[in-house]
């Protein structure tokens, strides 16, 4: 699948907002006033820059508000109605602490199921397309949870919570990696049965309906990024879990945390450009590509 | 909504014959030509004397070579457009509604007016039936021409998808899959028309006629033994040519 910008953008940074939520609003850590504010703002600026972000990628985002009519079948429609219910109850619930400086517990743990439930919903985007073999699968829903969750920890400093959650999420993905290899062979989709001409003999494609691309070959047959993908995965899986890990176990600094940050953040970014240029579209097969 | 419905009163849809596609792309052409002069925002074209061409097509042809086990290659065209899907996984997925299966005849469509252009439709669908259009910026696809089968003002033979009305082979048939009586109905039992991807789950309503055998190498086939002691049917040359024939000899 093509990586478009605007969803890497889109996908990472409200992953990490709604994780920011999920944390606050469970208040292990509940800032108040001023720090409370900016820890807000930063996870306002993620969730709501992410879905932002999203609208970029819209042939017609003047006409994005009619995305909220589908919710009963379409889990990018349940997805914009859950991100807007959770801001709307995390912002009452960020507003008591912030200027009040009262902790409303039941109105942030509502904010915290929530915010796990719009990432899920937010996987469930990719995870439902039978499509794409190599998200059809278990493991799209607990690495997106697992990534929103370890980043949101993160960011919030919940380091044991962080440690753990971005240990076992990268287990998770270097499980994926390596099982999704074989997913769109183990799919059963293949030329043979793409074609229905598997009965007569082995297929192969000889000439596309076009000498040049098309918009299916652009969004849905991207293989350049495969090339590198073993080399990617090593760089997301040190930026993006082992050395924040390493420098969370340090003696705590902001400096640190904040490196931590930067680096999570980058090694996200490796990992949701992957995510997308390593999806194999089960169209390709009838371009005679994977 | 982007339910789909339980059931419809009639299926439409095509059978494509894979036997006799020549693959001369004059599907492609007509049906081009017509949902770009009718129904919705115009099939566009980007670049198209560039070094980049691309533009939106409803109908695409593929060609395939496939190799039996024990018989020489065979070149098959492949005519591809939406299938109409009974369980139609672009439909539900579509956050606006603007993807719908009527449940008059079971055509899928798209109301540009409510599309916003995220594209999911299209990654939805396993056979790359849907395009967004690159200057629209709306989601397009096959309308199994709508604006032709039911419109009273087209002379009644004209009333049948466009790529059919115009396909010299005879290789796209268009009608009702739910009356087993219908043309393309018999046709599918007869010819033993197939689903694509199946194990997708997608239900496609369009079905694939397989290429009929071919004949066999002549080298399983039987040869007369008595051959040999057939009189020749080229006999000796005459007049001129004999003449010919004795003189080159000689030298
Ligand atoms: S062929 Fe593709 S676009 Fe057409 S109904 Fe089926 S899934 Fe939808
Ligand atoms: S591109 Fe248009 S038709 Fe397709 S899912 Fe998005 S809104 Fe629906
Ligand atoms: S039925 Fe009409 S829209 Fe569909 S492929 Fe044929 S000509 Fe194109």
């Amino acid at each position: 699948m093509h990586p478009a910008g605007s969803i890497i953008v889109f996908t990472a940074l409200s992953g990490l907002g709604f994780g920011m939520l999920f944390w606050l609003g469970l208040g292990h850590f509940t800032p108040t006033y001023w720090t409370g504010f900016v820890f807000f703002a930063v996870a306002y600026a993620l969730s709501v820059g992410g879905l932002l972000a999203s609208t970029f990628h819209l042939g017609h985002p003047e006409r994005a508000l009619k995305a909220f009519t589908q919710w009963r079948s379409s889990w990018l429609s349940r997805e914009g109605w859950l991100a807007c219910i959770t801001l709307g109850v995390m912002g009452l619930y960020a507003a008591a602490l912030v200027f009040a400086g009262a902790w409303l517990a039941p109105l942030g743990w509502l904010g915290a199921v929530g915010s796990l439930v719009t990432v899920y919903a937010t996987s469930m985007i990719y995870a439902q397309l039978k499509t794409v073999p190599r998200w059809n699968h278990w493991t799209t829903n607990v690495l997106f949870l697992g990534l929103s969750l370890g980043g949101g920890a993160l960011l919030t400093g919940a380091v044991w919570p962080a440690i753990v959650l971005l240990l076992s999420t990268a287990a998770v993905q270097v499980y994926a990696w390596r099982a999704g290899d074989q997913r769109l062979a183990e799919s059963g989709t293949d030329m043979a049965t793409a074609t229905g001409l598997g009965g007569i003999g082995a297929v192969t494609a000889f000439e596309p309906p076009h000498t040049g691309g098309n918009y299916l070959t652009h969004e849905m047959v991207f293989v350049v990024g495969r090339k590198h993908a073993r080399k990617l995965q090593n760089i997301a899986l040190i930026l993006g879990f082992a050395l924040p890990v390493l420098l969370l176990m340090l003696p705590s600094s902001h400096l640190l945390a904040l490196l931590a940050i930067g680096l999570h953040l980058a090694g996200l970014f490796v990992l949701r450009w992957l995510f997308f240029a390593q999806a194999e579209h089960v169209v390709g097969l009838y371009y005679g590509k994977r | 909504m982007t339910d789909l419905p339980t059931s419809t009163a009639r299926k439409l849809g095509l059978v494509i014959d894979l036997d006799t596609c020549v693959g001369c792309h004059a599907c492609v052409v007509a049906c081009k030509g017509w949902n770009t002069e009718n129904y919705g925002a115009p099939l566009a074209d980007k670049d198209a004397y560039g070094a980049e061409p691309v533009g939106s097509f409803l109908n695409r042809i593929h060609s395939y070579e496939v190799q039996p086990a024990n018989a020489p290659a065979q070149l098959i065209h492949f005519p591809k457009s939406c299938l109409h899907c009974e369980g139609a996984p672009c439909v539900t997925v579509c956050p606006t509604g603007a993807s719908y299966k009527r449940v008059e005849d079971g055509i899928v469509l798209v109301n540009e007016s409510d599309c916003i252009g995220c594209g999911l439709c299209a990654w939805a669908c396993p056979y790359g039936a849907r395009e967004m259009d690159p200057v629209e910026n709306v989601m397009k696809k096959c309308t199994l021409c709508v604006d032709r089968i039911y419109n009273e003002n087209l002379p009644e033979i004209d009333r049948e998808p466009a790529c059919v009305r115009t396909c010299p082979a005879g290789a796209r048939h268009f009608g009702d899959f739910a009356d087993p009586e219908s043309n393309v109905s018999q046709l599918v039992a007869e010819r033993g028309g197939i689903e694509l991807m199946p194990e997708q789950e997608t239900k496609p309503v369009n079905r694939y006629l397989p290429p009929r055998p071919k004949d066999e190498w002549a080298k399983d086939a039987e040869i007369d033994v008595l051959a040999p002691l057939l009189a020749p049917v080229a006999e000796e040359p005459k007049g001129l040519l004999g003449w010919l024939d004795k003189a080159l000899e000689r030298l």
